[in-house]
């Protein structure tokens, strides 16, 4: 499946500044891995040592938090975007 | 009766209001509490008393106190407004690129405005306020990101409001700041109706925090319990500024930008239901937000603003 991945501004200067690049993959893991293995700088900024999800990092498949979808599971389709920004805080 | 001995007993007890029309389906039945209601004019206004009388009841506030708290705005407008009334100094620690009018109003209350680096954001303005705090510890930072009363307000109020108000209620669906909201109204909702499903809405700021220097800057508010949601969306900011518009074009309703965010998110569940019945929240009223334009300019314009100025 080819799918755009959008980053957040801390994690372009690890992909040759790009605001968006594309992957492939079967799960949103499986993105990652493309993706890490093709910008080697992300490597530790996605996936933590026990190999979860940063804690302060949130991907959405388009619109849904994946953290309440299958986690790293997630199956993704072609066309589908997963953006991955930092967790802040509001209020 | 309507008469009151002070303005602080007009908080909470926020009205219902119908947003059929901005439902996908005439089965999918959509309630937004109007927290614009409240008389420092957000959902705020709730956790604003409920910490400050949690502090004093265990002798954390004394008379004259300083209170330092983090906030984007409205925390610190509904902090404002009691520390007033009980004798209280403030310093709210906002960034600097938060809408003029929450400025505004947070120095007509005569609190003490200390600015972060807006580039940062809120987790910038927490930063901030937790080097002044261990500069001069007489200050009492109330902390809503941490404190349990944001959490109780919640749970002892707006829950018991909405099931009172709407007992079919099926799906709850608030915005994600503190989490405060979302924490104590789905625990009470899902204590007292284990049936109900509880959908988060993330205000799409962490794609306005330009200026966090690495990951571990991040940050997850130590109330949030990620066992309460059963589903979290993401909002863009055009999405928010769209649906701002539609609850005015087409429910009269005169909201703030998260606000917008928030039915957005509400219609999108909606879509995934055959029937039933949703509640929301709208945290605050437009006012404080007509400096965005989101009503009156293009749209490409608003969106672009909506890039350097912090409307959530």
């Amino acid at each position: 499946m080819a799918v755009e991945v959008r980053l957040p501004t801390l994690l372009r200067a690890h992909a040759d500044g790009a605001a968006s690049v594309p992957a492939d993959g079967a799960t949103v893991g499986e993105v990652f891995t493309a993706l890490v293995a093709k910008h080697p700088g992300l490597q530790g900024q996605l996936i933590d040592d026990s190999g979860s999800l940063h804690r302060f990092v949130n991907v959405y498949c388009n619109d849904d938090d994946i953290r309440y979808l299958d986690q790293l599971d997630t199956k993704v389709a072609d066309g589908d975007v997963i953006s991955i920004l930092p967790a802040v805080a509001g209020g | 009766m309507a008469r009151f001995d002070s303005i602080l007993d007009l908080v909470g007890d926020t009205p219902l209001v119908a947003l059929h029309p901005l439902s996908p389906s005439p089965e999918v039945r959509i309630w937004a509490k109007l927290e614009g209601q409240n008389p420092g004019g957000s959902v705020k206004d709730r956790i604003a008393v409920e910490m400050i009388d949690a502090a004093e009841r265990v002798g954390q506030l004394m008379p004259g106190a300083t209170i330092l708290e983090p906030s984007s705005g409205n925390t610190g407008i509904g902090l404002a407004m009691v520390a007033r009334l009980r004798g209280y100094r403030l310093r709210v620690v906002m960034p600097d690129n938060v809408s003029i009018e929450r400025r505004q109003l947070l120095e007509i209350f005569g609190a003490d405005v200390v600015l972060s680096p807006g580039a940062e954001g809120s987790n910038g303005a927490i930063r901030l306020a937790e080097k002044l705090a261990t500069e001069d510890p007489s200050q009492v930072m109330l902390f809503q990101y941490g404190n349990p009363a944001n959490v109780d307000a919640h749970y002892r109020t707006t829950g018991p409001e909405i099931l009172r108000d709407c007992p079919e209620v099926d799906v709850f669906v608030g915005g994600l700041g503190t989490s405060g909201t979302l924490m104590g109204v789905g625990k009470y909702l899902k204590e007292h109706k284990p049936d109900v499903r509880v959908v988060a809405v993330e205000p799409p700021s962490g794609e306005l925090v330009q200026g966090l220097r690495s990951l571990e800057d991040g940050f997850v508010p130590p109330i949030f319990d990620p066992a309460v949601l059963d589903r979290k969306l993401i909002v863009r900011p055009r999405e928010s500024i769209e649906w701002t518009r539609r609850l005015l074009d087409d429910c009269g309703i005169f909201a703030g930008i998260s606000a917008g965010a928030i039915v957005a998110g509400a219609a999108k569940t909606a879509e995934t239901m055959e029937r039933g019945t949703i509640v929301t929240i709208i945290p605050d009223g437009g006012w404080k937000y007509l400096s965005s334009g989101a009503w009156t300019d293009d749209l490409d314009v608003v969106e672009e603003r909506a890039t350097r100025i912090n409307f959530w």
